[in-house]
């Protein structure tokens, strides 16, 4: 096979200039920083409540994706009814809407006078501008992931096993319980940890909803936006360091996961 | 005496292919139905009216006045002449990565691929910020650069680049595992006949990720075009300079010029409907179901 040389040192290159160079940047530009400095920068009030915000927001959209997502995997696979392929294909918009779209739509929708904002603010529930709006915005974000992981295990898991629990006497209770849901356990759990990795760095979607107010609803992304407007870089840096080593912590706990799935499949005669 | 099974009520959500035993109810198939449409219709449906519902309230001449505006005008060319440099770069990346990865061994392969995953993992914030870092005023290269008055922060270089940060892993990850099942054999029968190494990637490889390397194109253009977080770090914000098509949205809609934001935001999410259809229609010729990791998988 020719081309090795030019496919490989070309490859090499254009990682290193677009990736390794700039990443390396935050970890050297935080060296800056004494220890104590770095630690006080990072678990500062502000930043501390913007992690606690940023972090439970992403944990109950998902959750909210987890229970969802695996609602419309298992009906898109396993019931037929009118218009499914066009629902399918639907599930996919909020990975190709832009952010910006989704987080005006979102807040003309939730907001006080929106669609539905205006009905729930009519019964005490404010959406926009609170804590919930950015749970609306990261549940829109993250909505495709759980489905897109389930939807495959669903489709490639036999009914044969089915067939024997339920010819054995198990009610149908028991066979989701028992049979079914075992076996899709891994893959919701890789379409959760995705969408919570998603939410954590979302940044498009959530800052036209949120209101931005610090302590309250200012998200991490967006402290690092304020920082980096105050030309506070080594802060901003710092902080972006920290949501790096987060990143990387998941994204080795999904590629885990997504061994597990692949695995799980094998078992099953895959 | 045999017990008869009750006649169990069949409507247009029977399937013959299954006994009723094995599916749920009809009023549970029923219920669970409506819950998830109703899910996709608050969270994604009602958002997608109401962009258009929006863009048209003030009337049609309102929705092109809009749209011809200058600023949006030059917003629109920022964002092609983006989308095509980030593109075409990232094609080209895409390209050799998978030639590299999918027909030689090599140590540290698994790193590579894992590198190229990298970018998905980072907030687009993170993305923009790294760039600052880089090339900002008091970055690394920033004051060699202001000596030489070159300036990619709060212009376009640095939206460009960015955009190729974000959208870097699209072709690659979408070439990647369909060079890895296609294996080597026919490029290796067309260099055993004779022909040369442009010869077979042009005349046996080319022809052969054809589709896949469209998919890869299509999301890679859609998340370029869209980019929001990592470039309104980079961009500065300059009306008809540095401001792309979703920066445009952002500006309109803090001034509250509703009717004209939401007109420019009905472009991006047209794109964001023909990408989707465009998707599916490829799929369907992949005869595949598409993975999280190739879309979106992003963990943008």
């Amino acid at each position: 096979m020719p081309g090795f040389g030019l496919s490989f040192g070309y490859t090499v290159f254009y990682l290193c200039m677009l990736v390794l160079l700039p990443l390396s940047a935050v970890v050297v530009k935080s060296t800056g920083l004494s220890w104590g400095e770095f630690w006080t920068t990072v678990t500062s009030p502000r930043v501390l409540a913007s992690y606690r915000l940023t972090f439970g927001a992403a944990f109950i959209g998902a959750s909210i994706n987890a229970v969802f997502g695996l609602l419309v995997a298992w009906v898109l696979v396993r019931y037929r009814f009118p218009f499914s392929r066009f629902v399918d294909a639907l599930v996919d918009l909020p990975f190709a809407l832009p952010t910006a779209v989704a987080g005006i739509a979102l807040t003309a929708v939730y907001g006080p006078n929106g669609w539905i904002g205006s009905h729930l603010e009519a019964i005490g529930i404010k959406v926009a501008f609170t804590p919930l709006g950015i749970i609306v915005a990261l549940t829109f974000i993250g909505l495709p992931f759980v489905v897109r992981t389930v939807q495959p295990v669903l489709q490639d898991l036999g009914r044969d096993m089915e067939e024997a629990a339920a010819s054995l006497g198990a009610s149908r209770v028991q066979v989701f319980r028992c049979v079914i849901f075992p076996e899709l356990v891994p893959a919701i759990l890789t379409g959760f940890a995705l969408a919570f990795a998603r939410g954590i760095g979302e940044y498009g979607s959530v800052v036209f909803i949120s209101g931005n107010m610090p302590m309250k609803t200012e998200i991490v992304p967006l402290l690092i936006i304020t920082k980096l407007e105050q030309f506070d870089y080594t802060g901003a840096t710092a902080i972006a360091l920290v949501m790096l080593v987060f990143s990387f912590v998941l994204l080795l706990i999904i590629n885990a996961l997504q061994r597990l799935t692949s695995r799980h499949l094998a078992d099953t005669g895959w | 005496m045999k017990k008869v099974p009750a006649v169990r009520p069949q409507g247009c959500l029977y399937d013959p292919r299954i006994s009723p035993g094995l599916t749920e109810p009809y009023s549970l198939r029923l219920l669970l139905i409506t819950l998830s449409l109703g899910f996709l219709g608050l969270f994604l449906v009602l958002p997608l009216i109401l962009v258009f519902s929006q863009a048209l309230q003030k009337g049609f001449a309102v929705y092109l006045a809009s749209i011809a505006d200058s600023d949006a005008l030059s917003a629109i060319r920022l964002t092609l002449v983006t989308a095509v440099i980030s593109v075409t770069l990232n094609l080209a990346f895409g390209l050799a990565a998978a030639w590299a990865i999918t027909k030689f061994r090599f140590k540290g392969k698994g790193i590579i691929v894992s590198l190229i995953d990298l970018p998905f993992a980072v907030s687009p914030v993170v993305a923009g910020l790294i760039f600052v870092l880089l090339f900002g005023l008091h970055g690394w290269f920033g004051p060699w650069l202001s000596d030489h008055n070159i300036r990619i922060i709060f212009a376009v270089p640095g939206i460009v680049l960015a955009t190729m940060f974000v959208t870097l892993p699209f072709v690659a990850r979408e070439l990647i595992p369909l060079m890895q099942s296609q294996g080597t054999d026919e490029e290796e029968a067309a260099l055993t006949l004779g022909a040369n190494g442009m010869q077979t990637f042009v005349r046996v490889t080319l022809p052969n990720i054809a589709w896949g390397l469209l998919y890869g194109v299509i999301l890679c253009n859609s998340r370029a075009m869209g980019e929001f977080g990592a470039v309104s770090v980079v961009s500065g914000h300059l009306r008809g300079l540095t401001n792309t098509l979703p920066l445009h949205v952002e500006i309109l809609y803090n001034e509250y010029k509703f009717a004209a934001a939401f007109a420019v935001a009905s472009l991006l999410s047209l794109l964001a409907l023909v990408t989707i259809v465009a998707r599916s229609i490829l799929e369907w010729r992949l005869h595949r179901r598409m993975t999280v990791d190739t879309m979106g998988g992003e963990l943008r």
